[in-house]
């Protein structure tokens, strides 16, 4: 499709402004202007429109198809958390409002909704406080390591290691590395949960925290879990939990309850807020009692007339980790849904969830290699080590899919499952979404041995087919030039 | 009832195929009794419409009807009808990462042409596909100089958004790294004091354009001397502002990094915000987040893949760039759109507007006995005055007004109680303006 | 086949060594096969001493980021930059135009050197 700049010509324009109905000023001195263009496109309205609804339709997207992408819980994102982000008396307020007038008395409402959803939050994982500054999860797992070296530090306690399972997310090692922490990388046993000889052997005096999630990425709740917590306890070290895998556990087990110090949550996920091709999203962080003190600033806390203030004078706080509140528009979604949902039908979505990946397991498991079958929360994965043998390796069954209107489940990850096709259906998905994704699979699994060579081509239905992503890193485009072609 | 589309019928003709004799909660039978949850104590699930009423009745508790005169950093500003109806497109904001091109091309395709407008906006080569906000852009810019330079040393110019300063600060507060904060003096950048710290051991000096008080500068100067000593150079800048600024490209600026929510973004009490960054060619394989490029597929057709992912997270893993493991995209979408809808000419008309109605409520507000207008060097749409009394309480009596009259300089700095920081957008027509005078007035004085 | 004047180590990496504790240092075909297609290579500068087992050098393909390892202490003699233009030498010919850095030893080798039959046994003994 051609680019929007393609479509400009000096003469066109869109939108209308406001008329001027003040002087023009006098001009600022030349050495301080633009003198050519911004390079924006010159287009009319109706053409913006129809370029980029054009564009749209040429993505998959959850309303229009199945993702069964393991541990990114891709679920329906209700309409009415959408209406609701953009109620004026939300949408028009400035972060700053509240620091105008002393007390927060200007933003009662929009504070309240944090304070809360924080206190949702802390019930549903079982932890004494949030903060909802976190702008995403990998931001929350920042926060979360910074909370522990606050932590060691205000015990005059110096600690250089972050221990991390295998097959954690890469943002929990990339997380502890940026808050200043050496990494050690924990292999997992023959039942897929991180092995405890080694975990053992890696823990000392030295280990500032383990970050785990539980369930892990094969969909696994951890049994050795309340040992590790403890472990880790004993030798001074802090527990933090990836909430990655929440939308299993609802109302079953809380990571409070296991021993787990530190939370954080995708909201994006557990709490459907729509993932938005890529973000924004929202990584709240939930603490114990003792760490809620090194909480980022600002605080929302509740006075004795039921009146909600912002605190900024907190001495041992980690300090400003977002400008403001996190993203606001994105919690008010979130809240929203727990309020809609309640107790049972959050309990409902995790059951559904697991269900739907348990029947998911029960089906595919006759025709596909699932190398840790048992346990099974609300995700699990495949390997197609036997399919790659003869040519069709994971990718190859996900580009498949793709023509089969189906978005491709989580490949090549976990790390240790080799050819890995990790499924997480959710439960927002029917059994007839379900049962085609099944029929699906074997169909091709049975075209795998038949005819190998094919999948090559797929997907065919699509705009493009398999891109050069060498070419795109040795030959770097990327942006528009004047002059530069898009129509090859 | 919770988006759960399997009826009971269903679910018992699943449960029997997974082997679960009657009750659902057997799947959970991994989890041992002694670790179930202690407590649930959530309250019973709501309709859509007693949800909303709530909601709306919370939002009531705002107070809704100010006249907004306030900036820092975030802007109200105009948001064109179609930014929102474009970006609520169930295609857009229900997809995925793009992680596998051929099922998003429409969001590949988008971020490369927000890359190129971010890039042809700023003056720089290349562009990410943006990261959480313009405080954690501007921090990621300082790691990335220090990656860069292998020095540890960064200098902030104290007309740097005292928010992000505070940002910045946080986030480093583990690592081995110094900060030297040059406070600015009449309000612009202290060239005699920030030249004293650009030396061999600085990784990057910070600044930003238009400064936290309003103030346009011309920063070459300080580029220059900077990389004579082989120091990076960071600047914040506010994109509406560079439809008339030179942009930072121009003056050899090496990263660029702002805060998008002025491109069609509601204030939204703080989020989601869009923070943008670019930096020269050279630099590329160092800075942090998404990049999209363009490529051809097997067929030889165009396509828009993410690229030079190995500096990411997911392959990286504790040597990446950064932990980032998200863009936002929907915002970087509406600013794309808002670009758009604007174009080169309107972005530099809007830039004008906003500039002709501050100039024009700097002259209104200087009228006023015991008010004085900073005029030492030139402003875009903010600016700040010094008032007779503490700016706090002139700003609680506006507030009685219906007028958010600005922001109390002396929240963040030292021995400015009596200053206020004033923003005008396209959206204050002249009558408001005169208002806020004759208020104020009325305030100081009656 | 592999070239029979060549010693190897188990991390891939192949070694030619000369006179005065001068060795050159690529990966093997093997290796390259298993990276796929190169497409960036961080060479180290000239002159800089590494310790043994040190990684001086990182090879990028798109999906994967994989480092070169140097087998004993020593000092880097020279890089063959003309990777940073055509770091598909490596994947074209591994052995020869694909060569990395060569490097003065000045330490022992910390790692087994493997005769090519050796090597050659331990790829087949991976899967």
């Amino acid at each position: 499709m051609e680019l929007i700049f393609e479509k400009s010509s000096e003469d066109k324009r869109g939108i209308k402004l406001p008329h001027s109905d003040v002087p023009q000023a006098a001009a600022l001195e030349k050495q301080y202007l633009r003198t050519g263009t911004t390079g924006l496109p010159n287009i009319s309205e109706p053409e913006v429109v129809r370029h980029y609804t054009c564009l749209s339709r040429t993505n998959f997207c959850i309303d229009t198809n199945f993702y069964p992408l393991g541990s990114c819980t891709m679920k329906y994102n209700p309409r009415f958390t959408e209406k609701i982000a953009c109620i004026d008396s939300f949408a028009s307020i400035h972060p700053l409002q509240p620091q105008l007038v002393k007390g927060g008395i200007l933003t009662q409402g929009a504070l309240q909704v944090i304070y809360d959803l924080e206190r949702q939050l802390s019930e549903i994982t079982g932890m004494h406080s949030f903060t909802t500054q976190p702008m995403a999860g990998a931001h929350g797992e920042l926060t979360g390591v910074m909370l522990i070296a606050a932590w060691h530090k205000s015990r005059g306690d110096k600690r250089e290691y972050i221990i991390i399972p295998d097959s954690g997310h890469g943002t929990n090692p990339a997380s502890a590395a940026i808050a200043g922490y050496k990494v050690k990388t924990i292999k997992s046993d023959k039942n897929g949960v991180m092995d405890m000889e080694e975990y053992r052997k890696a823990l000392d005096g030295k280990t500032a925290g383990i970050m785990l999630t539980c369930p892990n990425t094969l969909g696994i709740f951890n049994p050795h879990i309340k040992e590790i917590t403890e472990l880790a306890h004993s030798s001074g070290a802090l527990m933090y939990y990836d909430g990655a895998n929440l939308n299993a556990i609802l109302g079953k087990a809380r990571p409070g309850d296991l021993g787990f110090d530190i939370v954080h949550l995708n909201l994006h996920k557990t709490f459907s807020t729509p993932h938005g091709g890529g973000g924004p999203g929202a990584g709240p962080v939930g603490v114990t009692k003792e760490l809620a003190e090194f909480l980022p600033t600002s605080r929302i806390i509740m006075r004795d007339d039921g009146t909600y203030a912002l605190e900024y004078q907190k001495p041992s706080s980690i300090g400003y980790i977002s400008p403001f509140y996190g993203n606001f528009g994105i919690l008010l979604r979130a809240y929203a849904y727990i309020l809609y949902m309640g107790r049972d039908g959050l309990i409902e979505a995790s059951e559904n969830a697991v269900l739907n990946a348990n029947y998911l397991k029960s089906r595919l498991r006759e025709r596909f290699n699932i190398p840790f079958p048992d346990g099974t929360l609300h995700e699990f994965v495949i390997s197609a080590k036997n399919f790659a043998d003869g040519g069709v390796r994971a990718l190859d069954f996900a580009k498949a899919l793709i023509d089969r209107g189906i978005h491709p489940p989580t490949v090549y990850f976990p790390l240790n499952v080799r050819e890995a096709i990790m499924v997480e259906p959710t439960e927002t998905e029917s059994k007839e979404t379900l049962d085609n994704f099944i029929e699906e699979m074997i169909k091709l699994a049975d075209l795998a041995e038949s005819s190998p060579k094919i999948f090559h081509n797929f997907p065919a239905t699509t705009p493009v087919c398999r891109p050069d992503e060498v070419a795109a890193v040795k030959n770097p485009d990327l942006r528009y030039r004047v002059g530069s072609q898009s129509q090859l | 009832m919770s988006y759960v589309p399997n009826g009971n019928d269903t679910r018992d003709e699943m449960l029997k195929a997974v082997g679960c004799s009657g009750r659902i909660d057997e799947l959970f039978s991994s989890i041992p009794p002694e670790l179930r949850a202690k407590s649930f104590d959530l309250p019973e699930g709501k309709s859509e419409f007693e949800v909303e009423q709530a909601i709306r009745n919370l939002g009531a508790k705002n107070v809704n009807n100010l006249t907004y005169f306030i900036g820092g950093g975030f802007y109200d500003h105009y948001i064109p009808a179609a930014v929102d109806s474009l970006s609520s497109r169930g295609e857009f904001f229900t997809a995925y990462t793009p992680y596998q091109p051929e099922a998003s091309q429409g969001t590949l395709q988008a971020i490369y042409e927000y890359q190129s407008c971010i890039c042809s906006l700023t003056g720089m080569d290349a562009s990410n596909a943006s990261l959480y906000d313009g405080g954690t852009a501007l921090y990621e810019a300082a790691m990335m100089a220090i990656r860069i330079t292998k020095r540890n040393r960064i200098v902030m110019d104290g007309g740097v958004s005292p928010i992000y300063r505070k940002m910045v600060r946080s986030y480093t507060h583990n690592l081995d790294i110094d900060f030297t904060e040059v406070p600015v003096c009449h309000g612009q950048s202290d060239r005699g004091e920030l030249f004293k710290h650009l030396g061999k051991d600085t990784a990057a000096v910070i600044l930003q354009n238009p400064n936290f008080f309003g103030t346009v500068d011309d920063h070459s100067d300080i580029v220059k001397k900077a990389h004579e000593n082989g120091v990076l150079v960071i600047s914040s800048v506010y994109p509406i502002s560079l439809g008339m600024l030179k942009p930072p490209g121009e003056i050899g600026v090496d990263i660029v990094t702002g805060e998008g929510q002025s491109l069609g973004i509601p204030l939204s009490f703080g989020g989601p915000y869009l923070g943008f960054m670019a930096t020269k060619q050279e630099f590329l394989r160092n800075m942090p987040g998404r990049i999209c490029g363009a490529t051809t597929d097997k067929n030889g057709r165009r396509a828009y893949v993410l690229t030079f992912q190995t500096r990411e997270q997911h392959i990286r893993r504790e040597k990446a760039t950064s932990n980032i493991c998200s863009n936002q995209s929907l915002c970087a979408l509406r600013s794309l759109l808002y670009m758009s809808l604007l174009g080169d000419k309107g972005l530099k008309e809007l830039a004008s507007l906003c500039r002709d109605k501050a100039e024009f409520a700097k002259d209104s507000l200087s009228a006023i006995k015991g008010v004085k207008v900073l005029r030492s060097s030139p402003t875009f749409n903010e600016f700040t005055i010094q008032l007779p009394v503490n700016a706090n309480e002139v700003i609680g009596k506006m507030i009685e007004r219906g007028i958010a009259a600005g922001f109390p300089l002396g929240r963040y700095y030292e021995n400015m109680e009596n200053y206020l920081l004033i923003a005008v957008t396209e959206k204050r027509t002249k009558h408001e303006i005169v208002r806020f005078t004759d208020a104020l007035e009325d305030v100081l004085w009656s | 086949m592999l070239p029979k004047e060549l010693s190897y180590t188990r991390e891939h990496e192949w070694l030619k060594v000369s006179d005065e504790n001068m060795v050159i240092i690529g990966i093997t075909d093997y290796a390259q096969e298993e990276l796929g297609d190169i497409t960036f290579v961080e060479l180290p500068e000239v002159g800089q001493v590494i310790s043994g087992g040190d990684s001086p050098v990182t090879l990028e393909s798109v999906k994967a980021v994989s480092s070169v390892y140097s087998p004993a202490a020593g000092e880097i003699i020279e890089v063959n930059s003309r990777l940073d233009d055509e770091p598909e030498l490596i994947n074209e010919s591994p052995y020869t135009d694909g060569w990395i850095f060569k490097i003065r030893i000045t330490g022992a080798m910390i790692t087994p050197l493997l005769s090519p039959g050796e090597y050659q046994e331990f790829i087949d003994s991976l899967d």
